[in-house]
């Protein structure tokens, strides 16, 4: 089974600060991490490779120093990093990375799985998946819980519900995004770190993937950000105290005043 | 390079400069990784409920730190003893319990490697340095601890097989691994000098486990009885010349000490870590009571402390990899210094944290703990201090 995973660079959750002139993420001198929906993401191709065999690629768009991520990626089991990076790229919502992302794909060849993590804890929009799909006219499952079966021609997975979980099964080629419950990542072996220490990325630039221009970047993306705020903390909290039971019986007079 | 994804870590980083590789970084990195994401989360649980940490194992496995127990010969990437000595400190900076499975392992493959013939090393090594065998070291009987000498269980030549009896106790790894490095007496009359090591397999006829101890600490390591009644296994399974058992037994604890030291080593940095992370957040008397000089100077001294048995321990380790005549003395030394510091830090460490040191709410109470079994096993710390004077003995003739 050929795997492509999509593994976007974020800034560290640690020191996440938003530039307050341009409403934007301010990334620099914020340490870099892989996307950690990610690292479930490339774990879990790596598990399906190991048990049927082919290859894990894993992509990235972003600026060059991206290829950081593509390496970690390496010596956490993946064959090779592919980065789609270009300067035009620059500005691109989810639309456009969603295409940017699809044109990439389809330079690389035949694949049998793509697979996402959920979200980018930056972005937080889970739409990349989604779109990605929508541009390769690919089925997809987002918040993958569980592989229950994988075969060749077909995927049984658990999609994550509010309620429980629904179980789908579906053909393969096709695209999953994937929450943490799913599996817990390995750290990156010595051997893999070896490989990547020798491992060269791949860059593919606009012109390679053949984007139409008004498709990427800023040209491309439908998306304006009017403002970034973070919102006023409401006042009228109530914190109850006391036994468990007491603050029980609390609460259902509290409630009680709104009936 | 890959950068180190583990900051936490990193900030008390401010030591020492050893000028290691940067194959020595990566496996330094991923042990300390291993210890961050995987070991310490589950520390407390595996600790708790007295369980072995197979599937730990398993992760350092995958992460292919057992490669670096194996020389490339073998299938293994390891150059000896100073990097397993890395990637035992890092381990035992989340837990003393998981890091002694892992050792046991290193250690009951070295008679193989140190005396057994190329067939048995190309038989038994690769499976160890891809983690999918655990390996372990049968010498303690319920007579003979320090006095290795006292060892009563017997191999007589069968014919076609050697024929084992006798019990083997406090086995790290006992019922866990799948290969047993065991000594015993092929020639009685000669005692210790009549004595010879064998591979025992799980599974092999007449071979079976006593009772799982309950111990103080490193609970998440398994010790138990290996028990051979009549047991039967076939005649290439003799590790090197007949007789030779004593010999093999004294050169692999000679390579294998400076790894429990380092045990001690990364036990007391943990130890510190956890003290000095404290000492800032626990206010008394209006301030934190790092700014105590009492208590400045106990984390001084176990920084101190911590440091020089590192210092001592990577000599001794590139030292034995350099093959002198005799690694005796050294390896003594270092196994004792560490030790004794492990237990003195993490008690020191209880101490700067009060009555909260003492909860198991804080892993320093588990560390003073895991600490005691440094300076027994291995050879008590009385043995080796007999081995240094000893030694100086010798010297100053
Ligand atoms: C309201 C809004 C505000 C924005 N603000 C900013 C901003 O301040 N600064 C800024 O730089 N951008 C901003 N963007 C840009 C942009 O939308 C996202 O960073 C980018 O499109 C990816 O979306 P996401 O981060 O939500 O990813 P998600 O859709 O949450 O990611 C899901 C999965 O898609 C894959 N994926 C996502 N991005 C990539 C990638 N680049 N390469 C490979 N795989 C990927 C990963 O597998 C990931 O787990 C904003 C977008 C919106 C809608
Ligand atoms: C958790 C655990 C794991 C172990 N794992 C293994 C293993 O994997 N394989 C294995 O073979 N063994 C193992 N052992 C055994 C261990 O190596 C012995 O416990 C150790 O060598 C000491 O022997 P003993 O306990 O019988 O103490 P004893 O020899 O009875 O010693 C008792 C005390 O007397 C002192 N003493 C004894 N003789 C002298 C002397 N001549 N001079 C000064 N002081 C002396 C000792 O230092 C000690 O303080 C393990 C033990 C434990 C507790």
């Amino acid at each position: 089974m050929n795997i492509i995973v999509c593994i976007k660079q974020v800034p560290d959750a640690k020191d996440v600060r938003l530039d307050p002139k341009t409403n934007t993420l301010a990334r620099e001198g914020v340490a870099a991490i892989m996307n950690p929906f990610d690292r479930h993401a490339l774990e879990e191709a790596v598990r399906l490779k190991e048990q049927l065999g082919g290859t894990v690629t894993a992509l990235s768009m972003g600026p060059p120093q991206a290829k950081e991520v593509l390496l970690e990626a390496i010596s956490c089991g993946a064959d090779e990093g592919v980065l789609v990076s270009d300067r035009a790229f620059a500005g691109a919502d989810t639309w456009a990375t969603s295409y940017t992302l699809a044109k990439a794909v389809q330079v690389l060849g035949a694949f049998d799985l793509i697979l996402c993590g959920k979200q980018a804890i930056d972005g937080d929009t889970a739409q990349v998946g989604p779109g990605l799909a929508a541009q390769l006219k690919l089925p997809y499952v987002t918040c993958v819980q569980k592989t229950r079966e994988a075969s060749a021609a077909m995927l049984r997975v658990e999609r994550m519900m509010d309620d429980g979980y629904d179980v789908v099964q579906l053909p393969l080629p096709a695209l999953l995004t994937v929450v943490k419950d799913i599996n817990e990542p390995r750290v990156p072996s010595l051997k893999g770190k070896m490989k990547a220490k020798k491992a060269e990325i791949r860059v593919l630039s606009a012109a390679d993937i053949k984007a139409e221009p008004q498709c990427i970047g800023l040209a491309g993306s439908p998306t304006k950000v009017a403002r970034v705020f973070s919102p006023e903390p409401r006042s009228n909290r109530r914190m109850f105290s006391g036994t468990a039971a007491e603050q029980v019986s609390q609460l259902v007079e509290e409630i009680r005043g709104y009936l | 390079m890959l950068a180190l994804k583990c900051p936490r870590l990193c900030a008390q980083e401010n030591t020492v400069d050893y000028f290691l590789t940067e194959e020595q970084r990566m496996i330094k990195e991923t042990a300390r990784q291993l210890a961050e994401e995987k070991i310490i989360p589950k520390r407390a649980e595996l600790d708790e409920r007295d369980e072995f940490a197979a599937e730990l194992l398993r992760d350092i496995a995958k992460a292919d730190l057992f490669a670096v127990l194996v020389p490339e010969a073998y299938g293994g990437m390891g150059t000896g003893a100073f990097d397993i000595v890395l990637a035992l400190e890092e381990l035992a900076r989340g837990c003393v319990g998981v890091a002694t499975s892992f050792a046991a392992c290193g250690l009951g493959i070295l008679p193989i490697l140190i005396s057994g013939s190329e067939e048995l090393k190309h038989k038994y090594l690769p499976s160890v340095a891809e983690g999918k065998h655990w390996a372990a070291f049968g010498l303690t009987e319920s007579n003979a601890g320090s006095d290795a000498a006292g060892i009563r269980t017997t191999a007589v030549d069968g014919g076609d097989c050697w024929i084992l009896n006798g019990t083997k106790q406090w086995i790290t790894n006992g019922g866990e691994a799948k290969i047993y490095s065991v000594i015993a007496l092929t020639n009685p009359e000669k005692g210790i000098r009549g004595a010879s090591m064998f591979v025992v397999e799980d599974g092999d006829p007449g071979f079976s486990y006593g009772k799982k101890e309950n111990k103080m600490g490193i609970r998440a390591s398994s010790t138990r009885e290996l028990i051979m009644k009549d047991c039967r296994i076939p005649k290439d399974r003799l590790i090197g010349r007949k007789g030779t058992g004593f010999i093999t037994v004294m050169k692999t604890l000679d390579v294998s000490r400076p790894g429990i030291a380092s045990l001690g080593v990364g036990l007391a940095q943990a130890a510190l870590d956890e003290a000095a992370r404290y000492a800032k957040q626990r206010v008394q008397f209006g301030k934190p009571i790092i700014s105590f000089q009492a208590v400045q100077h106990m984390l001084a001294d176990m920084a101190i402390q911590t440091d020089a048995a590192r210092g001592l321990v990577y000599g001794a380790a590139r030292h034995i990899d350099a093959h002198p005549a005799d690694a005796s003395k050294v390896s003594s030394m270092c196994k004792v210094f560490a030790t004794d510091t492990a237990m003195k830090v993490t008690t020191d460490a209880v101490q700067v944290m009060g009555g909260y040191g003492y909860m198991k709410e804080y892993p320093v109470e588990k560390m003073m703990r895991d600490a005691k079994i440094l300076q027994i096993y291995e050879g008590t710390n009385q043995i080796q201090r007999n081995v240094i004077g000893q030694e100086l003995n010798r010297e100053y003739a």
